[in-house]
């Protein structure tokens, strides 16, 4: 009845990486952290401690020699479907999809720190605050003002850049507009992507670059079968590259795509 | 002088007509368990101090040994409110000779999880925004309201245990109390039995709702997991076994007789009827979900068991040898009738439901879901390690405290002057059930 009753139609933006294009360089993800105020990896935090919202995987087709193929696949926040599997499991509603976005949104001031969300994601991509956040003297003039830096204790986890959008809806509005102007909106990741790998924007306009890439016959979502809707679509014209959508084999590792 | 004075208040409080080892011997029991408490203490400080990198959990292992303990006290715990169920509401009243050790081991339990609970979130001092700002679909809003409510019904269960002490009988208000709070006892056995139904439950919810984590998933009624309903049952049938071991073990120590044998024959009968319909649940439930459930999902059972160390030794262990094999002990008359083989089957079926609890928990986080991640393993750091050895040290000493002060087994003065029957004789068998 809400939804009738809005004069814009609700959005999903999601994004498409080109898992071909990306050569793994990190830029996304140094991008993701001097955005969003992700602090540097404490002294003692090892690659299962640290933080990191958008995580760049190294994966091969296994085979030995020359026939050795690598490729680079950026995982962050699949930013599952209205029933994603992190917002119905916290205890204190912490975890939201916004209706408006499509956004899985977390709130670090109502986190309790359970984990219970990071044990349901199956895509491992929920980080939690094992130390307090620290930025070594004179970084912390680097510090995003529009972003607030999370306490020790809590979860976190990609929120396509939610201070960006803040700033593209209040652009909006200083324009006279309803409507974010999609050139307003981007996530830093998709920004500094050097290889163009990466793109965002909202998948239910087929005007979108994004929603045209997601529905080629190239394009797969991670682990589709578990049903969790994610917004995030892949894409490579490889198919030993696509088998890593599906479940892991750890009996015939050769044969498929390795981490 | 001040040594003979606190020595003769000590024992005045100890229950009339049952016999406690001296004062210097009682505080030379304590020593250890309080050496080991403050050792916990120091670890729980350390992690709430300096934050939970003092532990060896991360990213992909969310939970640890914390979480395992809890959910496996939890289970050994539900003794109090089955047995209370079983003696209030369906009147078994031979298990008035052990429910009051019930309850205490159930207080114990059950504020021991809620304590390392309260170390293993990030923001213990948030915790009453789940009261706050519930949120009604999660499994873990469930086990919080009821087991802090359920904390509360023992709380309440354990005062008239207090109040019955020798010296503070002499109040006259305490008395009285104590008889208006026996009035309560059946409401109190009834709300706690509720309650622990929900709970028991929705801990078996928190990971078979898991959709992500299709190890751990599986399908149910309505909102309910199948596993809902297996924790029920599992920690049902376990509870009179740990009920067993515990009573056996506080004989052993103490080397007194605290119970009848029919108590301990009856309590066997039961956890050995449930322990029975559990396996069975189990391997209809483990069929589904390797048939139909895991492969709905994308993902085929067999994998699960490739990633070493857990090969599928560990369904025949959780299902046959901790489940099956104490199940037809339990039921054997002849062999639960003897001490050499109910103690071993007891035991084994708490060690199998403490199994479960553990596949539960960590074989669900080792698995990887992407096909392109690892298989991790993890090992518990001391801090973690001291702060569960802290809530064991607790929970020994409160029942110490209680044994020695209170009137834990109501036989006991009655089993003093009797002469226990030869173990090789006939099978004493409860009068009902």
């Amino acid at each position: 009845m809400i939804a009738e009753n809005k004069k814009t139609p609700a959005a999903r933006y999601g994004m498409t990486i080109d898992v071909d294009r990306c050569n793994g360089c990190g830029s996304c993800m140094v991008a993701c952290a001097v955005e969003n105020n992700v602090p540097p990896a404490a002294a003692g935090a090892t690659d299962r401690t640290g933080l990191t919202w958008i995580r760049v995987f190294k994966i091969d087709n296994g085979a030995e020699g020359a026939d050795r193929r690598s490729a680079f696949v950026p995982v962050l926040c699949q930013h599952c479907g209205k029933d994603a599997p992190c917002v119905s499991v916290c205890p204190q509603q912490a975890v939201d999809v916004d209706p408006a976005t499509g956004i899985v949104g977390q709130m670090p001031e109502r986190c309790l720190g359970c984990r219970y969300c990071m044990a349901a994601c199956p895509y491992h991509a929920r980080y939690f605050n094992w130390w307090d956040p620290a930025w070594p003297a004179g970084m912390e003039k680097t510090l995003n003002p529009d972003v607030a830096p999370r306490m020790r204790g809590v979860v976190e986890k990609c929120n396509f850049c939610h201070g960006r959008w803040h700033a593209a809806k209040a652009q909006a509005v200083a324009n006279g507009k309803t409507e974010i102007d999609p050139a307003d909106y981007i996530p830093a990741c998709v920004e500094a992507c050097p290889n163009g790998a990466i793109h965002f924007g909202n998948l239910n306009d087929p005007a979108t670059e994004t929603a045209r890439a997601a529905h080629q016959p190239d394009s797969f979502r991670m682990l589709e079968s578990l049903g969790t809707d994610p917004k995030i679509y892949y894409h490579s014209k490889k198919n030993w590259v696509r088998e890593i959508s599906a479940a892991p084999r750890p009996g015939t590792a050769k044969e498929t795509a390795r981490g | 002088m001040a040594n003979h004075m606190f020595q003769q208040i000590d024992k005045e409080f100890i229950t009339r007509g049952v016999r406690r080892c001296s004062t210097p011997r009682f505080i030379l029991w304590l020593v250890p368990w309080v050496a080991l408490l403050l050792f916990g203490a120091y670890s729980a400080g350390l992690c709430l101090v300096k934050g939970l990198n003092q532990t060896n959990m991360d990213n992909r292992y969310a939970f640890g040994l914390w979480i395992f303990v809890d959910l496996t006290i939890i289970a050994l715990g539900a003794g109090a409110f089955f047995t209370g169920f079983l003696l209030y509401i369906l009147k078994f009243k031979e298990l008035k000779a052990v429910i009051n050790s019930a309850v205490v081991i159930g207080l114990v339990c059950y504020s021991g999880a809620m304590a390392a609970l309260m170390v293993d979130v990030g923001q213990p001092l948030r915790a009453w925004f789940t009261f706050w700002y519930p949120n009604v679909h999660s499994m873990l809003t469930e086990v919080t309201f009821c087991i802090s409510c359920y904390l509360t019904v023992l709380l309440i269960e354990y005062l008239p245990i207090v109040l019955k002490n020798r010296k503070l009988r002499d109040v006259p208000g305490f008395l009285v109390f104590e008889f208006e709070l026996h009035k309560l006892i059946y409401v109190l056995a009834g709300v706690g039995t509720f309650l622990s139904f929900f709970h028991q439950g929705s801990l078996g919810g928190l990971y078979g709702v898991l959709r992500g984590r299709p190890f751990a998933f599986r399908e149910g009624i309505f909102v309910w997991p199948s596993t809902f309903f297996l924790f029920i049952i599992s920690a049902a049938a376990v509870g009179p076994s740990f009920l067993i071991c515990t009573t056996w073990l506080v004989e052993k120590i103490t080397g007194k007789r605290l119970a009848k044998d029919r108590v301990f024959d009856l309590l066997a009968r039961i956890s050995g009827i449930l322990l029975s319909v559990y396996v069975l649940a189990k391997t209809i439930d483990t069929l589904i979900w390797i048939n139909r459930t895991s492969p709905g999902l994308g993902f085929t059972a067999s994998q699960y068991y490739d990633w070493k160390p857990f090969g599928t030794w560990i369904l025949f262990a959780e299902i046959v040898l901790c489940g099956l094999v104490p199940a037809l002990i339990l039921l054997t008359p002849r062999l639960r009738a003897r001490r050499a083989w109910l103690i071993p089957a007891a035991a084994l079926a708490c060690c199998g439901i403490a199994l479960n609890r553990y596949v539960q928990t960590v074989q669900t986080l080792a698995l990887p879901t992407l096909s392109f991640d690892k298989f991790l393993s993890y090992t518990p750091s001391w801090q973690e390690v001291g702060t569960f050895l802290g809530v064991l040290a607790y929970g020994v000493l409160v029942y110490s405290f209680s044994f020695r002060y209170f009137q834990i087994f109501p036989e006991e003065r009655e089993l003093k002057i009797e002469v226990r029957p030869q173990q090789e004789e006939e099978p004493v068998l409860a009068g009902r059930f």
